[in-house]
């Protein structure tokens, strides 16, 4: 009996918390039209969220595009088809690999970056603060973390592509000796705009996600330092198991 | 906590370099959009079968690629598909008993039409009919023709035409 309550209560838990993130999530998109007052800001944490997950975004799409390099010539090599290595990997990188892993990684640098100094704030009262000040911290922290985020991400996953795609090049290319020709034409053929939107969408979506579960976990922390340190894993939780959910829905629409 | 202008900088530098990125990947990777380059005419031609034939896919001429197919539609009257080939106007001589066939690049490769120049003096031009055809080889077919020579049934030779892949359309 005890267990039925515990589960109702649970539930009635998820419900809520699910309630309170889209009124969140509303409240930061009622400050847009203040923020585009003072770009500023939005400016500032496209920095912090985008400029500064450059240099790991780009280290590990360059890997990530040379192991698929690897891979795709083992497999394609038993069938004859080296060739159609471009293919695979173009679509592979556009469609799944570049928004999903962009997205881990961003959850990892950026999502925890945001979540911590928000929590943070929280438990140093500077929230508070600005509250008595009559500054909205919604308007002030949030909402413009949130933007950057948003506005950050599908860059970052262009960028990873791009840096995947010379990945790939440099190992099947120069290094296994895959003809560069039909390396190129082949996945010119095979690659249409619409695959590029369809990565850009998802990365939006990723985009989305992702800020407004670390935004809104370093909102509600716990304010002790206990309580920063959970909504940082928290973010990086949520975040990870969010992306693959919606990545399996939105590829099932797509295709 | 860097100046605010070094902030802006590296900031403009990483939109600027996503947006480079976007940009290669919109134009460089991409290719099926932009089909024939400047003029070009439409020829059709009529196939019994086009296996998995595409909108879009080249027609190519001694292995060069020459035009692409344009529309692909199915006539009820005679029940065959047609295909709309449209063919970049710098090659405008060739015969018009040229034979189309649907042919496949290489194991995992799609799905092509390959043009072998025919004897003729006249040449093709909008809205001409290219009437020597070749299906795509449909491997259940193949395998069907090949199980029935085997199996050493004499009504193998008709077998043959009636799945035949050469034949006149007209």
């Amino acid at each position: 009996m005890s267990q039925v309550a515990e589960l109702a209560s649970n539930l009635r838990e998820f419900v809520r918390m699910v309630g309170a993130v889209v009124l969140f999530l509303l409240r930061m998109l009622g400050q847009i039209p203040r923020l585009i007052a003072r770009p500023r800001l939005v400016v500032e944490q496209i920095y912090n969220t985008g400029a500064l997950s450059l240099v790991i975004v780009m280290i590990c799409g360059m890997f990530i595009g040379m192991v698929i390099g690897l891979q795709f010539y083992d497999i394609l090599a038993r069938f004859g088809s080296e060739d159609a290595i471009g293919v695979g990997a173009a679509l592979g990188l556009l469609k799944e690999l570049g928004p999903v892993v962009t997205a881990l990684l961003f959850a990892g640098r950026a999502g925890t970056a945001v979540a911590s100094e928000i929590g943070l704030m929280r438990a140093t009262d500077q929230l508070s603060a600005m509250e008595i000040m009559a500054v909205d911290p919604i308007m002030r922290v949030a909402a413009p973390r949130f933007l950057g985020g948003i506005i950050a991400m599908p860059l970052l996953v262009a960028i990873f592509i791009a840096i995947g795609l010379f990945g790939v090049q440099l190992v099947a290319v120069q290094q296994l000796g895959v003809e560069s020709n039909s390396f190129w034409s082949q996945m010119r053929a095979a690659v249409g705009v619409d695959d590029v939107v369809d990565g850009i969408v998802k990365s939006f979506v990723f985009g989305v996600a992702c800020s407004l579960v670390a935004v809104h976990e370093g909102f509600t922390a716990i304010p002790t330092a206990e309580g920063v340190g959970r909504a940082t894993t928290r973010t990086v939780v949520i975040s990870a198991v969010l992306t693959l959910i919606l990545d399996y829905m939105l590829t099932a629409v797509m295709l | 906590m860097r100046s605010t202008r070094s902030i802006e900088i590296s900031t403009g530098m990483f939109v600027l370099l996503g947006f480079a990125a976007l940009f290669f990947l919109v134009t460089q990777i991409t290719n099926r959009e932009l089909s024939v380059d400047g003029s070009s005419y439409t020829v059709e031609a009529r196939f019994e079968n086009i296996g998995s034939l595409k909108v879009g896919a080249a027609v190519s001429m001694a292995g060069v690629t020459i035009g692409r197919v344009d529309s692909i539609k199915f006539d009820q009257t005679v029940y065959k598909a047609v295909v709309g080939l449209k063919i970049n106007s710098a090659y405008n001589r060739i015969p018009s008993d040229s034979d189309a066939s649907i042919m496949t690049a290489g194991l995992l490769g799609a799905q092509y039409i390959g043009i072998t120049a025919g004897g003729g003096e006249e040449y093709l031009k909008e809205g001409d009919q290219v009437t020597l055809v070749q299906d795509a080889l449909v491997l259940e077919n193949l395998i069907n023709q090949l199980a029935a020579s085997f199996s050493g049934r004499k009504d193998e030779p008709k077998d043959a035409a009636a799945n035949g892949n050469t034949e006149e359309s007209k």
